[in-house]
């Protein structure tokens, strides 16, 4: 057990450390709400931006082959880097799916020709990826899915409906998981494919939230016609290589949950420090003070329980279902600090972007109500909680 | 940067498994609790023999000269089997004591007869007032004759019944907070010290009142300097806390094992309990909590090897955190094993009342949150 960095290490965090205060613009918190989760639209083009200069500058994607884009570093230093984009309070990348997920199971599961065509424009965010999972009857139970890719010579057809799909309004292509056999089993019928969002047929219509904002889509497919060549793991595989996307997802998530958990905890300490309660800090009220020094400590416990996942990682293992532990305790984590600030605010919560007298432009409410959607997206916490009890302790399925 | 435990570390986590599954399991430690010492002299003189008295001291005292992340895999074991006995008491707190702050006469008196299981010191830290150190320290060390004259009452001391000597944290003149402490090394047979056994919630912890009327003391009794004692106590209940929170982790992640292997083989309405989400769920939560607890005692032991500047800061978030984790796991073991869990029949108490004991020593979660709160600098 060691917890001290190698010289190599000591080096990585230097070279991210400088390049972060060297580059990152000042003014950048308050335009893009770093705060935040999902970054919002009026910020997609300064992300686009942000996200091709770190790429120059070999800080996206640093666990991934040299051959592909990446660096061959080791998820030590991915941790590193996060930990430092945390503490500069640095957004996170616009193309998070892509880097995520879809990346790393091309990588995981392409052809060499895949591997060389898609993860090195991920990374430089001149192709953005969408995930085409989720459909109105096929939630947490995703094997449920129903549309459907029938062959037509060297192509697949495709018809139906994906729902609660972020970035598809803006992204070049799609994780697509379609039934190619409707007569197998439902979970081996299932294939994955990497579908280029300009294909004629495809329809993609914003879907408001809770906050007010459209992160998120329904899409609709009309006969789009997919080469097979798009096949990503082989036909009727999908549902194997979709779940290595997932536990991916659930490990990204857990990364960048962790920075967001950090830099939601500090803002949320400096938003304590400048509140009065009866005349002191709101750090100095008993009770406030007991819960700010709670989420204090979850967040560091949460993090070594992240280096350990780490530390099975550099011993070659796959993101196992533990990832799904990460994923629940960070969003539950974030959780409680959006609705601690909602506590420290008082009445000033309710106060919204446009009013002068918002705290702090009105971000805490809007990062309030976008914190709801942590627990569901990525997996459920009831998934996540099914998962830990029947893949980690072994319990019978229901 | 490494998380994991090495081979040797491994290896001491299984022959330790072994020995307590084959010398230490729950019908011993039910005879043990039963007893006012807790221990047997055979027990003792076998867990020395594992080395395990000597585990954190130097070679050159006796030891085996390892340090409390290793100790901290041997407390995992001994609070799997919520092994009763004087190991805390005698190793962690008296032992440690003696090694912080005493001479090197001192040492080489006590260290080694500790390590052979044939001395034991219990520490005494606490007033009735049960205001946490250093300001709770009430026993009052008045100079006379050269040396010192004693006199107070400690409250929850461990195994004081049982142990040769006390090191007993007293206060030299009118100081508050860490001003005037003194650490004074007495055997318990000295006049006017007399040991009261009290009966506990945790019957497998034996705690003790200790009364001091007028003891007298030689000069060379103190351990240390006078007036400087709570530098190495401080340091001394640091170490003794993330042992502690390693026990507590092996009692959570025992609690956690039998209540999953018992919701896979309990029926009701037809199914295994454990097909059931509300069973299911509540069982992730205990893993997720049992993992949590880990992490933070591991940094934290790792922590007190390399004297890190955060170390204190580590010791009270993993006191808080796992605190908190023990009871809530324990608890749920026995709601989710239902009425045999409230039986005297089933061990699972043994691990709740270890868990709520545990809670109240070395400071609960609310007193370590306002230490990680003055830490942080909230």
């Amino acid at each position: 057990m060691d917890f001290t960095l190698t010289p190599e290490q000591q080096a990585f965090r230097d070279e991210v450390r400088a390049w972060l205060r060297a580059s990152l613009p000042k003014d950048w918190a308050d335009r893009v709400h770093a705060g935040s989760d999902v970054p919002r639209a009026e910020a997609y083009e300064s992300l686009r931006a942000w996200q091709g200069k770190m790429y120059e500058a070999g800080l996206v994607g640093v666990t991934w082959p040299k051959d592909y884009g990446g660096r061959g570093l080791t998820f030590v230093e991915e941790l590193i880097l996060q930990e430092e984009m945390a503490v500069h309070k640095a957004p996170s990348v616009l193309n998070i799916l892509a880097i995520g997920m879809a990346g790393p199971t091309i990588i995981a599961y392409g052809t060499e020709e895949q591997k060389r065509r898609y993860p090195p424009r991920m990374l430089s965010c001149e192709e953005i990826w969408c995930q085409g999972y989720s459909e109105p009857n096929a939630g947490s139970d995703l094997a449920a899915l129903e549309t459907r890719a029938v062959r037509d010579g060297g192509h697949y057809v495709v018809n139906g409906q994906k729902v609660w799909t972020s970035l598809a309004h803006i992204a070049d292509w799609m994780m697509l998981l379609a039934r190619t056999d409707p007569a197998a089993p439902r979970h081996k019928g299932i294939t994955y494919f990497l579908l280029d969002m300009k294909t004629p047929g495809i329809t993609v219509k914003p879907l408001r939230q809770i906050t007010g904002d459209a992160e998120f889509n329904e899409v609709y497919f009309d006969s789009v016609r997919i080469p097979a060549s798009q096949i990503l793991g082989g036909l009727d595989n999908g549902w194997a290589v979709g779940m290595t996307t997932l536990m991916y997802e659930r490990l990204a998530l857990g990364f960048g949950l962790q920075v967001r958990l950090r830099i939601a905890l500090d803002g949320l300490v400096a938003l304590a420090r400048k509140s009065r309660r009866r005349g002191i800090a709101a750090t100095r009220d008993p009770i406030l003070r007991q819960k700010l020094a709670q989420l204090w400590i979850e967040t560091e416990v949460f993090k070594y329980t992240g280096a350990r996942a780490i530390t099975r990682l550099l011993k070659g293992e796959l993101p196992g279902p533990e990832a799904s532990a990460g994923k629940m305790m960070w969003v539950e984590g974030h959780q409680r600090v959006q609705e601690l600030a909602m506590e420290v605010l008082g009445p000033y919560a309710q106060l919204t972007r446009g009013s002068g007298r918002a705290v702090d432009g009105g971000l805490w409410p809007h990062s309030f109500l976008r914190s709801r959607a942590n627990s569901i997206e990525g997996g459920t916490t009831e998934i996540q909680r099914n998962i830990i009890g029947e893949r980690v302790l072994g319990l019978p399925k229901g | 940067m490494n998380f994991g435990f090495s081979a040797e570390q491994d290896l001491l986590r299984s022959a330790a498994r072994k020995f307590l599954e084959n010398e230490c399991p729950s019908g011993v430690v039910r005879e043990l609790m039963d007893t006012p010492e807790g221990m047997t002299p055979a027990l003792w003189r076998q867990i020395a023999e594992q080395g395990w008295l000597g585990l954190i001291y130097p070679e050159a005292f006796g030891g085996m000269g390892l340090g409390f992340v290793d100790l901290t895999v041997l407390m995992e074991e001994m609070g799997r089997a919520v092994m009763p006995g004087p190991y805390l008491s005698t190793v962690v707190l008296g032992g440690l004591a003696v090694r912080e702050a005493g001479s090197e006469a001192q040492q080489k008196a006590w260290l080694p007869r500790i390590a052979a299981g044939e001395a034991r010191v219990t520490l005494a830290w606490m007033d009735p007032s049960a205001v946490p150190p250093p300001d709770g320290i009430a026993i009052a060390a008045v100079p006379r004759g050269g040396g010192f004259s004693l006199s107070g009452t400690a409250l929850f001391v461990p195994d004081a019944h049982t142990a040769d000597a006390l090191v007993v944290a007293a206060r030299a003149g009118d100081g508050q907070g860490a001003e005037g402490v003194t650490l004074f090394l007495v055997p318990r047979a000295t006049p006017g010290l007399t040991v009261l056994l009290l009966p506990t919630m945790d019957q497998t912890r034996k705690l003790c009142e200790v009364t001091l009327a007028d003891v007298a003391l030689p000069a060379d009794a103190v351990l240390g300097e006078v007036g400087r004692g709570w530098g190495a106590l401080d340091r001394v209940l640091q170490r003794a806390t993330v042992a502690l929170c390693a026990e507590m982790c092996g009692g959570a992640q025992k609690v956690l094992d039998t209540t999953v292997e018992y919701a896979k083989i309990r029926q009701a309405f037809g199914r295994p309990i454990g097909s059931y989400q509300g069973v299911k769920h509540r069982a992730a939560d205990m893993l997720v909590e049992v993992e949590n607890s880990k992490s933070i005692t591991y940094y934290a032991a790792w922590a007190m090897d390399e004297g890190a500047a955060e170390g204190p800061l580590a010791v009270s978030m993993a006191k808080a955190y796992v605190s908190d984790a023990y009871r809530r796991v324990a608890a749920a073991g026995i709601q989710l094993h239902g009425g045999i869990g409230f039986t005297w029949e089933h061990d699972l108490h043994l691990y709740f009342k270890r868990a709520k004991g545990s809670e109240f020593t070395f400071g609960d979660a609310t007193y370590h949150r306002e230490r990680v709160a003055d830490l942080v600098d909230l």
